[in-house]
């Protein structure tokens, strides 16, 4: 059973390298969409998937988040990924689509934009 | 909504869209035979009556985006579909400042045909904590074999201050946790 002792050994094992991860200033941002919308077309596992790759890759200065609608409800899962003053808006996404763009955009720094809104059109 | 997790995860939004700074989410499958029960509840800003009256209806919302609002019409079809119901209470903290928040209950028969498998619930709880990992969180799924319990004050007392619950390597923990309790209920 996991216990709370094994916590508090994560936490001393945490409390060394916290100072490393507050510097995300300048980084990326992913906003997943997570309202009604979002979730019934599938969001969950592609906030799942930014989340584990994000810490399974160790990228630094990228924090993953969540918002509501995003008012394009046909086109969800609906992922934004704001560089700086860039955004880009990444529709109907999948877990596999999320570690793609992962790879290429966030590590990679270029925008897959097969996935993105304005393909679709 | 495929899974009951889903309407969970879609339901707690409103808790945390409210300010919600508790959360407590429930799921009783012992007090009666063939049920399960599902109970939200926050200490958010809550809603007047007139809210509550209209909330089952999809073209209430307090979204900004659109006129329509889905998350408890897709609860109360979820539970109907089951032969069950929802039942939500609200206080507003406008008339009940120090004691407000709301309710929302979902009765589900599990021997219905019509009723969605609960889902990845681990998933769901690990998403809704990443979202606002400032608010408190304590999660009960009772089965006749025993019961899950997370609770994250008690996280939080052994975590101190500095450490985030939404750290992934807390998530983590937190997969493994419930992934183990919930095998040892099987």
């Amino acid at each position: 059973m996991k216990s709370l002792a094994e916590l508090k050994a994560l936490r001393d094992k945490m409390q060394n390298s916290v100072n490393l991860r507050e510097d995300t200033e300048g980084g990326m941002r992913v906003v997943v969409g997570m309202a009604t919308c979002g979730i019934a077309a599938g969001a969950r596992p592609v906030l799942s998937a930014f989340v584990e790759k994000v810490a399974e890759k160790k990228i630094e200065n990228v924090i993953v988040t969540q918002t509501g609608c995003i008012g394009i409800c046909q086109y969800e899962p609906v992922v934004e990924v704001f560089d700086g003053k860039e955004k880009t808006t990444y529709i109907k996404m999948t877990a596999e689509k999320a570690a793609e763009v992962i790879e290429k955009h966030i590590i990679g720094g270029k925008v897959v934009t097969e996935y993105t809104i304005g393909a679709a059109k | 909504m495929k899974e009951l997790s889903l309407n969970i995860l879609d339901i707690s939004q409103n808790s945390l869209k409210a300010g919600a700074k508790n959360v407590s989410v429930i799921l009783d499958e012992v007090s009666k035979e063939n049920t399960l029960i599902m109970t939200i509840t926050d200490d958010g800003c809550g809603m007047s009556e007139e809210t509550v009256r209209n909330v089952t209806d999809p073209f209430c919302t307090s979204r900004k985006t659109r006129k329509v609002g889905l998350g408890i019409p897709l609860l109360k079809l979820a539970a109907e579909q089951t032969g069950g119901y929802i039942e939500i209470s609200s206080r507003h903290e406008s008339d009940y400042p120090d004691c407000h928040g709301t309710t929302v209950k979902a009765v589900f028969g599990t021997d219905s045909i019509d009723i969605a498998p609960l889902g990845d619930i681990i998933s769901t709880l690990i998403v809704i904590i990443q979202g606002h990992p400032d608010v408190d969180y304590l999660f009960r799924h009772t089965k006749p074999t025993g019961e899950v319990v997370l609770d994250t004050r008690e996280m939080r007392e052994v975590l101190g201050d500095g450490i985030s619950l939404a750290d992934f390597e807390v998530l983590e923990w937190m997969r493994n946790y419930l992934e183990e309790a919930y095998s040892e209920i099987k």
